[in-house]
């Protein structure tokens, strides 16, 4: 050991004018360990990725875990989304009518309403109101089990955990996620037009055919099914923060809340890849 | 292995020498971060024989039997169940041994969202689709008989308590008939009274299924009770192995110890 590293190594500032040595890796590690952090997360979120769909994928499929995810993402969510849906409904009407208005659009309201529901907000609105419910609680149950070694006990059995636990959530998210998009869409439909309806004579048959006067499948269908790609996101990482939690109560509030944020955010993220997807698979 | 004490010279494989052990452990090495929980295990069970492992908190029992049951990858070494390596194996392929082996976790690990009769039963309910639900109803309740739970088939497991709960879990790893039984505490945290009905029934479950069972404990109480075998474990590494009497005799400075203290 030399002068400089024994001073070092004690503790003691070395003399005036020799510098002192400090590894590289110590020098990089604030900006190499967050870094690795999020490649190992994306790998290890890859490998679940390819274990939960290929036990999504092949046989034995368990069905009544698939019913009870269907109900429990589907029926559960449905009251939350048509609120949202109807909320949004007034919202976007009340705002429409407003500048429309000053533009001497306002023939122009019924499709304003529909193409921005239906293209834009529903879906959007649908995701994050299900990613905030879905995603918080399959986030909360799951590491819940993790930290209890239920998910242990599963494995331990012979009962391959992806196939059991992460399939039967994920494919439920997909099937559910456009269904309540559209439930959300009509709700949001109903309310704008009744909005709209209060203040001037318009009846709902006026309302739906001016609204969606030259709209053809595509003005609306990949839009509403794009909604299934959200529900993988919020099913995979929902799935994914919740088995692979560490820790005790803290573990499990720590995975249900970064399910909803990041599914929140990879949801909005996707959003913008969808949007330009499909404008330019169905011009 | 040089430096542990084997005092395994009455070991069963050894006497019957082609006699292959249910469950083998060779030079077994695991480490979480900078901690070396396991330092070069070895170990040997066969039929019929219980091998209780015995040592200090955070020497890496739970950390074997998980490992032994595949819930761990291990940094070295190898584990063989009927002489088969498990390293390498898919989860499908892990699955068809681990069907041969039973886990009773130290908390129980019970599925809270199901009752104690489908807790009991969902071993059977996912590898036994071909038996009618009656017979699955049939063979649940002849397993809690067994483990003296009958009656309590419709409670959830947080209306009953911690000693039933690991009867519980007990029936659950026998529901299908495991070669191979692997206990993580089972008397922990229970009453005297609990812990020793818990030993007689270890006991008697072994003298009428003459399983391969591996008990992790740190009750040397209950370890002379129902084991065969002890093998105590210190900084990774067995030090002595062999029946209660063999660790007596030991002149290492851990094992007086940790009789003396137990």
């Amino acid at each position: 050991m030399s002068n400089s590293e024994s001073i070092s190594a004690a503790g003691i500032d070395p003399p005036f004018g020799e510098p002192a040595k400090i590894p590289w890796s110590a020098i990089t590690a604030p900006v190499t360990r967050p870094v690795n952090g999020v490649l190992e997360w994306f790998g290890c979120l890859g490998i679940f990725s390819w274990k939960a769909l290929k036990a999504a994928a092949t046989p034995p499929y368990e069905w009544r875990e698939l019913v009870r995810q269907l109900d429990e993402v589907g029926s559960k969510s449905f009251p939350l989304v048509a609120l949202a849906g109807a909320a949004i409904g007034v919202v976007i009407s009340l705002e429409a009518r407003y500048s429309l208005s000053r533009f001497g659009a306002k023939s122009m309201f019924p499709a304003t309403l529909v193409y921005s529901v239906v293209q834009v907000m529903g879906p959007i609105i649908t995701g994050l109101v299900v990613s905030g419910r879905v995603g918080a609680g399959m986030g909360a149950e799951l590491a819940s089990m993790k930290v209890t070694e239920q998910i242990d006990a599963i494995e331990a059995s012979a009962i391959n955990p992806y196939r059991l636990l992460a399939a039967p959530r994920i494919v439920a998210c997909i099937l559910m996620l456009p269904l309540l998009t559209l439930a959300a869409d009509a709700c949001a439909l109903v309310t704008g037009w009744f909005a709209q309806a209060m203040v001037e004579s318009l009846s709902f048959h006026q309302f739906i055919n001016s609204g969606f006067n030259g709209a053809t499948f595509n003005s609306f269908l990949p839009q509403t099914f794009k909604t299934a790609v959200y529900g993988l996101i919020i099913g995979l990482i929902a799935c994914f923060q919740g088995m692979r939690t560490r820790g005790g109560a803290e573990g499990v509030g720590r995975a249900a809340t970064n399910s909803v944020v990041l599914a929140s955010l990879f949801l909005i993220l996707a959003d913008v890849v969808l949007v330009k997807l499909i404008l330019v698979v169905f011009p | 292995m040089a430096t542990a004490y084997d005092l395994s010279e009455n070991h069963p494989d050894i006497e019957n020498g082609a006699r292959v052990p249910f469950v083998a452990v060779e030079d077994l090495h695991k480490t979480f971060g900078i901690h070396k929980v396991l330092n070069g295990v070895t170990l040997r069970v066969s039929r019929g024989e219980t091998l209780a492992v015995l040592g200090r908190s955070g020497t890496g029992k739970s950390v074997l039997l998980r490992l032994i049951i595949g819930l761990e990858t291990p940094d070295s070494g190898t584990v063989r169940i009927h002489a088969q390596d498990i390293a390498g194996l898919t989860l499908d392929q892990m699955g068809a041994i681990r069907k041969k082996m039973g886990f009773l976790f130290q908390h129980a690990a019970l599925y809270d969202s199901l009752t104690v009769g489908e807790n009991v039963g969902f071993p059977l309910a996912h590898h036994r689709r071909d038996l009618s639900q009656a017979e699955r109803t049939r063979r649940v309740n002849q397993l809690l008989v067994e483990v003296g739970m009958e009656g309590n088939q419709g409670k959830m497991p947080s209306d009953i308590s911690g000693g039933m709960q690991k009867r519980v879990g007990l029936a659950r790893a026998l529901a299908l008939e495991p070669e191979i039984l692997l206990l993580d505490e089972p008397t922990a945290g229970l009453d005297p009274i609990s812990s020793g009905e818990i030993d007689d029934l270890i006991l008697k479950l072994q003298r009428e299924r003459q399983m391969a069972s591996i008990v992790v404990t740190h009750d040397l109480h209950s370890a002379r009770t129902i084991a065969n075998r002890l093998a105590l474990l210190d900084q990774g590494k067995v030090v002595v192995e062999g029946a209660f009497e063999d660790l007596q005799q030991s002149d290492i400075g851990f094992v007086k110890q940790f009789l003396k203290q137990s």
